[in-house]
């Protein structure tokens, strides 16, 4: 499928997901979709469905070889993720590709443990992440809800305009 | 229809609904408020403002002279359409200065930051009690190295990159 990542104001990034049959071979598809965007798109860690038109309760991510990791569990491509627990604040600048002209001071939790559904099996599975791994997965699971880093900013003055990709 | 790109400043009294007034009277004339940014100053509100309008200068002039007067709001307009436009992005930084007060911080430390080649995009000063805080974002072509100018000026400076977790 030829995917292309819808940017802000576009509707769907607004609107919060249903929840997503794992099973669904439809969700199997989307998913291995949103991997192989990920993987073409330069600096990209993670893609949840509304990114790119679909209002399905996934996402994908991959921080391997991003700067400022700590925990990394490698490719996690999960539908119906729960927050189960966060921990600490950290305020970082964050970008997005839904929003490419502007950067924002995002408070994020350092930790979290995220419990979700495996697409094809619909096996459960949780992950523990921290530092860079844990504000990404944060992001995406925001993305899910309908809700951008724009609706995260520190204040008025935390938002600025994208320099570029660093 | 042509537009025209105007700045707007205006202060006055921090009152409810100053805002509103010049927003409103903008939008009645068509005028598109793109960017602004907008804060109190010691007791005072600060709005600063870019907006396209497709009507000429007088007007726009005289409609938030005639709003602004009864709310205290020093108003200025000016036609800035053919400034020039923006330089090319460097590397984003963050830049603090904080330490007793005294006149010339701004100065000192802005002048360094030129010299250095740096341009600001985002500027902040507080004054409380003694205490004297900048903070800047500034874009830079290449590092950014402020030495001497803490020491020149008795304050700590403090510069980091401002990188971006592109999620």
């Amino acid at each position: 499928m030829d995917l292309v990542v819808r940017r802000a104001p576009d509707p769907v990034l607004s609107t919060p997901c249903p929840v997503a049959d794992p099973t669904d071979p439809a969700v199997l598809a989307l998913a291995d979709d949103l991997v192989a965007l990920m993987r073409d798109s330069p600096g990209c860690v993670g893609i949840a469905a509304p990114q790119v038109g679909q209002a399905v309760s996934l996402f994908v991510l991959d921080v391997t070889g991003a700067r400022r990791v700590a925990s990394c569990a490698g490719l996690v491509v999960l539908c119906n993720p729960v927050v189960e627990s966060v921990e600490g604040r950290e305020v970082r600048r964050e970008g997005c590709l839904s929003v490419p002209d502007l950067t924002g001071d995002v408070p994020r939790a350092t930790a979290i443990v995220v419990r979700g559904q495996v697409p094809g099996t619909g096996q459960e599975r949780w992950v523990e992440a921290d530092a860079f791994e844990a504000r990404a997965l944060q992001h995406e699971i925001d993305h899910l809800q309908g809700l951008l880093f724009l609706d995260r900013v520190a204040g008025a003055h935390a938002l600025f305009a994208r320099k570029r990709y660093l | 229809m042509t537009t025209s790109t105007y700045a707007v400043t205006a202060v006055g009294p921090d009152a409810p609904g100053e805002v509103a007034v010049l927003a409103e009277a903008l939008a009645a004339l068509g005028a598109n408020l793109e960017d602004a940014s907008m804060t109190r100053l010691r007791g005072h509100f600060a709005m600063t403002l870019v907006a396209r309008a497709p009507v000429g200068l007088d007007v726009v002039r005289d409609a938030l002279a005639t709003v602004a007067s009864g709310t205290g709001l020093h108003v200025s307009v000016w036609d800035v359409s053919a400034d020039a436009p923006p330089l090319a992005a460097g590397r984003p930084w963050r830049v603090t200065l904080h330490g007793a007060d005294r006149p010339g911080l701004v100065a000192g430390l802005t002048r360094a930051l030129a010299e250095a080649g740096a341009n600001i995009t985002d500027l902040s000063c507080r004054l409380v009690g003694d205490l004297y805080v900048m903070t800047l974002e500034v874009e830079a072509e290449s590092e950014l190295v402020l030495d001497g100018v803490a020491t020149a000026l008795g304050v700590s400076v403090h510069v980091e990159p401002a990188d971006t977790d592109v999620l």
